[in-house]
């Protein structure tokens, strides 16, 4: 292989597969069972937390579920704040990342990370650095989504 | 071969005068602990940004070295320092503290063979006594310019690296040190496609095996002429890549390969591939390699640091990832 003349598609497509060889694979298997455990038992928390909602402080159905929201994202940025969150998510991936705990904890990190740069322009101006792509886009589907439902 | 050499012989072979490194909590957890200068339990060094402390690493390990070599700062003609941070701040903000003579480098982590290269360079021909050699790196500081804050949950594929918290500095001199510098080899920019960030090892072993064959081809050398060959960061998988590319290339590297990122953590959890950074090799060198050397261990040594020369933006916008390699020879001085 000729990488004195990295330009060369050939080359390039050689050393892709030399590289396939030596890269160990993500445990892929494992790594969905870790996913679906923790993620579920963060799911299970919030159902608790909806029927405490529900039975006990005998919210409305709409108020319960803005209640589940407001005590979950409360606790994913506890959580994150006490530097454990991270740890969760190391272990659990997609399983701590999607559930709402997930997105807390995607606002919160860089605004800890940037508050060395002031509290406008480094955490105001950060929060939702990774959040942000996250709403616009959501927020953009769920247009598209309530147009298509107008006129059908 | 070309009409050019990328190997340089410096006949007036300056010296390694002193040498310092120091890393952070994590790296005096590996297998080199009793080996760096100093270990700071507190990664902030009581700085209240993590800029501060990585550019104070490097200002403390290059006044060390330089203590080490009963050098003033006005005895020293160039400074030659770089980091991997945004415009090198941490370097330009360490030579605003340590008044000498300054030229930033960027070499990401091929930084202290960079600059020893140019040091060797500068000092061999005669242009100063002596020449501060010199790079830092910061986990904290690289996470949050290349990857994700650190209080982000997420999971880390088995490919990346961990970048090493500390500093390495190495002082030469024109005369002087049981260690010279016979000779290096100025690396060319190879980009053969990778564009996985977390493949760094991948994305540099091709230029590590183009500096390493031009070495032995220009030099007239042989893997077997050095005792240690001391790759910088290529971890665990860029180290098995190189070694298959040198010996297609005819070159049998063995057991004098050896890399200061797959070494650096070796047995503690979570560093996956190992470390990187421009002071994994920084420290590691001038820790553990350079003190080895003066002691006996070993005669001859290549070291070799890789640097991927790739940005925040150039990922984003999709662009694969140039390497480099520089080689430095070091000798023990008969």
């Amino acid at each position: 292989m000729n990488y004195r003349n990295d330009q060369d598609p050939n080359a390039r497509k050689q050393y892709a597969r030399i590289i396939s060889r030596y890269n160990p694979k993500s445990p892929i298997l494992a790594d969905c069972v870790k996913a679906f455990v923790v993620g579920g038992i963060i799911c299970m928390l919030g159902q608790g937390v909806s029927q405490f909602g529900e039975e006990v402080l005998r919210l409305t159905p709409e108020h319960v579920s803005s209640f589940t929201s407001m005590v979950m994202v409360f606790l994913g940025a506890l959580l994150t704040g006490l530097g454990i969150y991270d740890k969760i998510g190391c272990f659990a991936g997609a399983g701590s990342a999607v559930p709402i705990t997930g997105f807390a904890n995607s606002v919160v990190a860089p605004a800890m990370e940037f508050r060395s740069e002031g509290v406008i322009m480094g955490t105001g101006a950060r929060i939702f650095s990774i959040a942000g792509p996250v709403l616009v886009h959501g927020l953009l589907t769920s247009i598209i989504i309530a147009l298509i439902r107008m006129f059908i | 071969m070309g009409i050019i050499n990328h190997t340089h012989v410096l006949a007036n072979r300056p010296g390694v005068v002193s040498h310092a490194a120091i890393v952070g909590p994590k790296e005096g957890e590996g297998p080199f602990k009793g080996y760096f200068d100093e270990i700071c339990a507190d990664d902030k060094m009581g700085e209240d940004s993590f800029e501060k402390s990585e550019c104070l690493f490097l200002q403390k390990s290059i006044q060390m070295a330089l203590e080490r070599a009963g050098l003033n700062a006005d005895q020293v003609s160039f400074l030659l320092s770089g980091d991997l941070l945004n415009q090198i701040i941490s370097a330009s903000f360490a030579a605003r503290q340590i008044k000498m003579p300054f030229l930033g480098l960027y070499g990401a982590c091929s930084t202290m063979a960079e600059s020893l290269a140019l040091g060797a360079l500068l000092v061999n021909a005669g242009y100063g006594q002596h020449a501060v050699c010199a790079t830092a790196s910061h986990f904290s500081t690289a996470e949050r310019q290349y990857r994700t804050p650190l209080e982000m949950g997420c999971q880390r594929p088995p490919t990346a690296q961990r970048t090493v918290t500390g500093a390495g500095a190495t002082v030469l001199g024109a005369k002087g040190g049981s260690i010279v510098i016979p000779r290096v080899t100025i690396g060319e920019v190879i980009d053969m496609g990778v564009t996985d960030v977390n493949q760094m090892g991948a994305a540099m072993a091709p230029a590590a095996a183009d500096t390493l064959t031009r070495h032995f081809e220009e030099a007239g050398l042989t893997p077997e002429d050095y005792d240690l060959i001391v790759t910088g960061d290529l971890g665990e998988i860029g180290i098995q890549i190189l070694e298959e590319l040198m010996e297609k290339s005819g070159w049998k590297l063995g057991d004098r390969l050896m890399d200061c990122g797959a070494e650096i953590y070796k047995g503690l959890e979570n560093v996956d591939a190992g470390g990187s950074g421009a002071a994994c090799s920084a420290s590691v060198l001038n820790g553990v390699i350079l003190p080895r050397m003066e002691e006996g261990a070993y005669q001859k040594v290549l070291f070799m640091a890789t640097g991927a020369l790739l940005s925040p933006t150039t990922t984003m916008q999709k662009e694969s990832i140039p390497g480099i390699a520089h080689a430095v020879a070091f000798e023990r001085r008969e």
